[in-house]
């Protein structure tokens, strides 16, 4: 399958900024921050369509989310992820010296995942951050 | 059915501290918020969307209910146990709030950090060693007849911003959108960058060559490359001309700077920018702070120890080392062996592997809402909303400190940032006596 390198940046959307006040397990938080926008040519070369599901990885991780077409004018070769935890997800933990992980600028890889599902926050942070039960003897 | 209409309430989302708030009460509840942005009227209309009204604590693998002083002594007993806790957050809180969690902090010996290290931290360290020219907000609305936003949308971010203190705002010198010049400066053509006079797009990474190259051209130098950060240098020398005539300008930036490649050194470069700029003319610069009360963080916790963020007080006395005493990079080396949160949400906003460490350690969160955070902590005490339930003070992007309102009573029981961390060092201070 085809895939494609990118960059990635991640930051603020006026609907996530919204959205995150309806409650982070809301569908209106999900619908506007488990998403990727992606430019028009980009996701044709991937063989997707927007509201179709993507697999985008970086060095750190890997997570699916919904391909949308940009909200605002996107390049090709850059991809954009409101944050969230969807976003951090593939986001390294090196600050350079500074206590800044980088957010931005990311390079990272998309390919289709048309038949993977994207993780509610209930079940990604089953998934990533279960804690191991210890018994007590 | 009474109404009761409060204004000028001051607005708890973004730095910008809209203090021009219109909200209409009706029977303790909110209905109507004029003069707000999307962001604003979410949060004030949502305020009471999946909150938590009950302390609990985890038994084996479910959260039970509790009481406030039940969570509040085992959460005592497991700080003062801890040899590193850490405590982090504090950018949606009061500063009241967060003189507390300094002093918790003091007593224990642990680590306090707030988000400013995951977003304005890297333009603190500029501001170590290059110093900034700054003004109020006030000020800029005023006088200044050119605005920069580089790596800023605020559009999104900060949407007021452009209508109450820059470009789209009556001041007493300029009165309009056309006495002002917008250039918008960043590596996508944002909502901010289609209302720009001049846009410049510049490639990903890349800010530091283009601050660099700006300031070779306010300077007089010549440049031998024909192109800079992917973009050509007769542009970067018309825009460097621009900057040179204007009466006042005012470079706003975002973390479209802080979190790119080169982190506190774009930020270097462009505090220098400014410094050559203001040789020539009248020049500020100010980062565009995000959570309402995260420039009160730094200060707060600066009169207290002597350091904005990133505080370690496990040798007794405050040390500050920014990319060791940090949160992030803390957790990344798998330190900290407990942590209290307040009024934040890091499982969903640290990276994987910085999270994934919070979830090994006791985990006690402080917040309104149910959150990743909250949903991965061993005990959860629930608290009322600055600047809608309980009053408190917060500094403005700019510095300038506002006293937030108190609009409605917070649900049934549930208690303050301030009542929750006084009663909390209280009893740290009676156990470790």
């Amino acid at each position: 399958m085809k895939k494609l390198q990118v960059t990635l940046l991640s930051g603020r959307s006026l609907s996530q900024g919204r959205e995150k006040e309806q409650g982070k397990l809301s569908k209106s938080y999900f619908q506007s921050v488990a998403c990727c926008e992606i430019n028009g040519e980009d996701i044709k070369e991937i063989g997707l369509d927007y509201g179709e599901n993507v697999r985008i990885s970086t060095k750190y991780g890997s997570v699916v989310i919904k391909a949308i077409a940009p909200k605002q004018t996107l390049e090709r070769g850059i991809v954009f992820i409101p944050y969230g935890i969807w976003a951090t997800q593939i986001s390294g933990s090196e600050t350079d010296g500074t206590g800044m992980p980088s957010y931005k600028g990311i390079s990272s890889t998309l390919e289709s995942a048309k038949k993977e599902k994207v993780l509610t926050v209930n079940q990604l942070i089953k998934k990533s951050f279960r804690r191991k039960i210890t018994k007590k003897r | 059915m009474s109404q009761n209409v409060i204004s000028n309430a001051v607005c708890t989302v973004c730095g910008c501290s809209c203090d021009h708030l219109e909200v209409t009460i009706d029977e303790e509840k909110i209905v109507k918020v004029k003069n707000a942005c999307a962001m604003s009227s979410g949060k004030m209309l949502g305020y009471m969307n999946e909150r938590i009204t009950q302390p609990l604590m985890k038994k084996g693998n479910t959260l039970k209910p509790t009481t406030y002083d039940r969570a509040i002594e085992a959460t005592a007993k497991t700080i003062t146990k801890s040899s590193s806790p850490l405590f982090y957050g504090w950018s949606l809180t009061s500063n009241e709030a967060i003189e507390i969690g300094v002093d918790l902090a003091e007593e224990t010996g642990g680590f306090f950090d707030n988000t400013t290290s995951t977003c304005h931290g890297p333009t603190i360290l500029g501001v170590h060693e290059i110093g900034e020219s700054s003004c109020t907000l006030g000020e800029i609305r005023h006088r200044a007849d050119l605005v920069i936003y580089w790596g800023a949308n605020p559009v999104h971010a900060h949407p007021l911003h452009m209508s109450r203190y820059t470009v789209m705002s009556k001041g007493r010198f300029r009165k309009s959108r056309a006495d002002r010049k917008l250039i918008v400066i960043d590596v996508r053509k944002t909502d901010t960058a289609k209302l720009a006079d001049v846009f410049i797009q510049l490639k990903p990474n890349s800010d530091y060559e283009l601050m660099v190259a700006l300031r070779a051209a306010v300077r007089g130098d010549e440049i031998e490359q024909e192109i800079v950060a992917g973009v050509p240098i007769d542009k970067i020398e018309e825009l460097a001309e621009m900057l040179i005539n204007c009466e006042f300008g005012a470079l706003f930036f975002g973390l479209g700077l802080t979190m790119s490649a080169g982190k506190s050194k774009n930020i270097e470069a462009a505090l220098s920018l400014v410094a050559e700029l203001n040789s020539k003319t009248k020049f500020v610069i100010m980062p565009m702070r995000g959570h309402f009360n995260v420039t009160g963080a730094n200060n707060v916790t600066t009169w207290l120890t002597g350091y904005p963020y990133a505080v370690d007080f496990t040798q007794g006395f405050p040390r500050y080392n920014p990319g060791e005493t940090s949160a992030v990079d803390l957790l990344a080396r798998g330190e900290c062996d407990s942590a209290l949160i307040v009024a934040s949400d890091p499982i969903s906003n640290f990276p994987y592997q910085a999270a994934k460490h919070l979830t090994s350690v006791p985990l006690i969160t402080i917040d309104p809402h149910i959150t990743p955070t909250t949903m991965c902590s061993n005990i959860i005490l629930p608290s009322a909303h600055v600047g809608i339930e309980t009053t408190g003070s917060t500094y403005r992007m700019d510095g300038v400190v506002l006293e937030t309102r108190k609009l409605v009573d917070p649900p049934k029981g549930v208690k303050t940032d301030v009542e929750i961390l006084s009663a909390l060092l209280k009893r740290v201070k009676f156990l470790s006596r």
